[in-house]
Parts: C-alpha cells; structure tokens; sequence
C-alpha cells in the first residue's frame, strides 16, 4: 500500500484525551468522533487538515486511555498513517487492530517539518520524505503482527479462527 | 534461570514453553472486561465474528461505569447494548446501576479478578488488579471482541522493572504519593511497554487499598502492568471474596530485570501533580499559593474504603471553604454502605460536601463536576491532561484523599498538617 500526505509535526506525549476528548465518547460512530479528532489540541484541526495527511509525532503518542475511539476518529478524520519516536501500548495495538498504519523512528521525527511532504510505501517498508528528497527504511513489524495486518486487522483474524475452531456451528 | 512474578503466569497460561522476553504469546484469559464506553464496539465485533456464542459467559464483566447513571440519550443507548447483550449472552457478571461500580474497584472486591490471573480489561486502568498478584493489562474494543469470542489473547512478554521502597511512610503519606513520586522520577514513557513490579518494606506494610492505587497509575508511566506478589495481606482480602481457586506466585531471586530502582520513603512528601501530565509532581512544600474551585475524591484510583476514611478524618467537624466544590463518589455501593454504616457520609455531607453514587463522572469530564474555562480543581484521580475534567482551559492538580479534603477546607492546595 502506498500513502502519500502533506505532514503535521506533534510534540511528546500526546494523549487520547486530546486526540478524541472523552465528553465524545457517549457514542461510538465513527462520522461523529471524527468531527471532534484533535478538537482541544486545536478547535479549528479538523478544518485545517487534509484526508491523506501523515501525522509525525515524539514520544508516547497516544498515551492514556484505551478508547479505540482515538484510533478511529484519526483514521475517519483522514490521517493516513502515524510515525511517532515511540506510541502508548494501547494505542499501538489499537492502531494495528483498526488497520491504521503506524511506524516507530526518531530519525524522521528529528529531519522532518510542519508541512513536508511524505510517501510511505508499508509493502516494501519505506519511507520518503519528498520534500526533502530523503528515504529512510522502517523496521519490519513481527511476524504475527503482519499476519494480523495482511488478514485485514484482528476481527478478520477472529473469524477465520472462529471457523476454523468451529465455533459458528 | 530465574523467572519474575510476570513470566510465571503467563508460562502457567500459555501452551508455549521457554519463551524469551519480546517473544509474542497467546495466551489464556481468565476474566475479561468491558464497560459503556469501550464495549458496544466489542459487541458489534463479535456479532460479526460468526461464532455462536462467547467463549464462557461466567468469564466476562460488563460494567456500565462511566456515564452511568446514564447521563445524557446517547449514554443510555451504549448502557442499552451491554444490558440486552448480557441478557441474549447470559453474561453472569453484568452490573446493573445499583449494583455497580466502578470497575476497577468492584471486581477485585466482588472476588472475580484473583491471584495468579491473567486479566485483561478494555480500559486503560486494569493494571489496578495487579495488585493482587495477578498480570493484568488494558486494551482496546477490537481486542476485547476478540477475547469474548476466543478467550485468549496475543501479547509480547514484557520486560519487568523492579521498584523497591524501604524505609516507613511519614504521616499524610499514601501509596498514591508513593506512584506520583515514581511517575515523576521515571516519566510518563518512563516504563512504556513494560511491567512496574513494586516491592520492599513500605509496600509490605501497605494497606490492600493502597496497593491497588499504586498498580491502578502503571499506565500513566506507559506501563503494560502494575504488579505485587501476593502476601498475608492479599490473603486477609481475598479469602471471603475468591470466586474461584486462586494461586500466588512469587518472583525468583535470580529472575532478570530490566532494571532496578530503589527509594527511600522516609524522605516522600504528600505529592500533587500539576498541570497537564501526572509526571509533573511536587513534595506539598514545594506547591505555593494555588486556589482551587472543586475538589474531587474518588475514582478507580482513590475511591476505595481507606481513602474515605482517611478524607473525612481530616474533614470531621470542618466546613469545605466558601465557593468550593467538594464532590466525594464511593469507588462501589459496597463502599457506599461501609461509608454509611461508619457514619463517613454524615461527616462528609455537614462538611458541604457533594456524596454521589459510583461513576466514573468527573474523572473523565463526563458529568458530575465538570469545570468551566479557567477553572482549576484539585482531584484524587489518575489523570490532568488538557480538557480530562471539563474546559481544555480548565486545570487537574492530582493528589491523594488527604491533601483533596485538606485543600477543600483551605480553599487552596494544602497539607493536611495545616488544618488537623
């Protein structure tokens, strides 16, 4: 899958709360949620960004909550994919179980601006900032990760193994 | 070689043998959880997975906690998925308003998470079941979905710090001081992906209650888990609630760590936490001159028996500071009774305080004192991030029961020592 989006540039540890704020999370539809996505960072974000734009973030992005909800209001919103120096273990398998392509480096943070340009190629595992006219290779996730991702994300996963267990009869 | 508390129980729950630290595990679930928020999307994903039925319908807790009692149509219609899913589903352990609480505090004390458990909640506070000696970890609606259908999830085996306390707490000194301090040491992504196991002789002498407050804040240093080996005390608490057999596990002396960290206690302060993340923590004498509006006594983190107690012994006979709000919300109905029974409510309700039934409420900024722009509260919940109680201008400090009850007489950020 190739991605290419206009950057926005976050600081460390930006929380779930701030990504969907949890006075939202009376409801869980997806149109919704994405009107409030990075609301208290920003009230005007949402008007701001563009469908396709990459989010390139410090430490402990999405740090917090649990709500999947921050995961899904990013991917509905229209960012197509989070490359952060490190992510909140909840939201990493968050991420991953929505299909919401997410990356882990430092480098790019530290050599990448407010508004570059980026391609991201998740097949072949590079990254390029156009911008700047650098690539920069990615670490392969594990194994059992990508099988999760090529199935299609974990509920794809759930049922395959629910007929293969049987568990539909 | 030795193996950790951690390791121990994921071995004992999983058909792999010799798995290294990093390696992904499946493993065995032996109670999983949801509440209003995170399950109506875990529903939905099992009622597309195919499967005819969930994987043990005595295994799974659906607990509407946080905008219950339901606070607006929306919340009621979550509320709504989980009562008619339990009642198609036959859950056994659906807690309806009146029993419920919430659900970090309820399940430890309704006996259903135990020692040696692998728990896993779909709410970032599960780790508070660590406690107990059980590894317990938090996830999202997907994941949960997928536990309901299969019973069993895939997680990396995790790297375990090691937190040793010696020394004795001074007085006004609690477990939730103990874990501000440690955020503030370590920060935020100071344990990310890893356990926070916590031991040494202040632990030991630690109440059940105050164990449960120090695994319940793991996450805000990233943590995967909070954990303490199971002891006399884990025994007195369980033995009369345990709803099934149960096992206590211990680390090996040669189990490795990643790392080891040791504080002295004797030398903690009551600590607050200032705006906006639970790593920006002070000993009470560094604070100054901060007023406050409201001051909030409860939550998964500090809603528990002692935390109550502890509050209206320093609120007994005083008044809450004219313009302050002070809301004090029992972690259980359990709890709420205990708190009748020993006449806490009365000394909290002549004090002007607010008593609620449990909820999450304000923790979250969900209702139950939400704040205003510019307003600034005092809180003994887990988290001060932008926006978390109300207004993205509004302010947390976070803080134990004593210096919440201590600053609601004050009217500003106190040290109990000022008002008893």
């Amino acid at each position: 899958m190739k991605l290419k989006g206009k950057v926005w540039k976050f600081k460390d540890n930006i929380d779930t709360d701030v990504i969907i704020p949890a006075r939202y999370l009376n409801t869980s539809d997806p149109g919704e949620l994405a009107l409030h996505c990075m609301e208290d960072y920003d009230s005007e974000f949402i008007k701001k960004m563009e469908r396709g734009d990459i989010f390139v973030a410090g430490n402990n992005f999405g740090c917090g909550s649990s709500r999947e909800h921050a995961p899904i209001a990013l991917k509905e919103a229209g960012v197509s994919c989070i490359i952060a120096k490190s992510f909140g273990r909840i939201f990493f398998r968050n991420a991953i179980n929505i299909g919401l392509p997410i990356f882990e480096s430092s480098e790019i943070f530290n050599e990448t601006n407010q508004g570059d340009e980026i391609e991201v190629n998740t097949d072949s595992g590079s990254i390029t900032n156009v911008t700047r006219g650098k690539v920069y290779k990615i670490n392969p996730l594990p194994e059992f990760i990508q099988n999760i991702i090529s199935l299609g994300g974990l509920k794809e996963y759930v049922k395959k193994e629910v007929k293969r267990r049987k568990l539909n009869v | 070689m030795g193996r950790t508390i951690v390791e121990k129980i994921l071995a004992a729950h999983t058909d792999r043998k010799n798995f290294k630290v990093g390696e992904i595990l499946n493993v065995r679930v032996d109670f999983v959880f949801g509440n209003d928020v995170t399950a109506p999307l875990a529903i939905k994903d099992f009622q597309n997975s195919g499967a005819k039925h969930v994987f043990d319908s005595d295994r799974i807790g659906l607990i509407p906690d946080h905008f219950t009692p339901n606070k607006d149509i929306k919340s009621a219609e979550q509320c709504k998925i989980l009562r008619d899913f339990s009642r198609v589903e036959k859950i056994k352990h659906y807690f309806e308003v009146g029993k419920m609480g919430i659900e970090h505090a309820l399940l430890p004390e309704q006996g259903l998470v135990l020692p040696g458990d692998v728990v896993v909640g779909a709410d970032s506070h599960t780790p508070t079941s660590g406690a107990l000696g059980a590894f317990a970890t938090g996830v999202g609606s997907t994941d949960l979905g997928a536990i309901i259908t299969l019973g069993e999830m895939w997680l990396k085996v995790p790297e375990t710090i090691k937190f040793i306390y010696r020394g004795k707490l001074d007085k006004w000194v609690s477990g939730k001081d103990l874990i501000l301090y440690t955020i503030g040491k370590i920060g935020v992504d100071g344990a990310t992906y890893k356990v926070m196991e916590f031991c040494g002789e202040a632990i030991e002498n630690l109440s059940m209650d105050n164990r449960f407050t120090m695994c319940n804040m793991a996450i805000e240093a990233g943590a995967k888990s909070g954990i303490i080996e199971p002891d006399k005390i884990t025994l007195d608490y369980i033995k009369n609630r345990a709803k099934r057999p149960y096992k206590f596990y211990q680390s090996d002396s040669d189990a490795i760590y990643e790392k080891i960290i040791e504080y002295d206690v004797s030398e903690i302060e009551p600590q607050v936490a200032f705006p906006h993340l639970p790593e920006n923590g002070r000993g009470i004498s560094q604070v100054g001159e901060i007023k406050i509006d409201q001051a909030v006594i409860g939550s998964c983190t500090n809603g528990r028996i002692d935390d109550l107690r502890v509050a209206a012994k320093i609120l007994q006979g005083k008044r809450v500071y004219p313009g302050v709000r002070l809301i004090v919300i029992p972690g259980t109905q359990d709890i709420y009774l205990q708190a009748v029974r020993e006449g806490l409510v009365e000394i909290f309700i002549s004090a002007g305080a607010a008593f609620s039934t449990p909820t999450c409420g304000p923790c979250i900024g969900g209702h139950m004192g939400v704040l205003a722009e510019g307003e600034r509260a005092i809180s003994t919940t887990n988290r001060n991030f932008v926006g978390r109680m109300g207004h993205p201008k509004s302010e947390v400090y976070l803080s134990s029961p004593a210096v919440a009850a201590a600053s609601a007489i004050v009217g500003k950020i106190a040290n109990p020592e000022e008002v008893i």
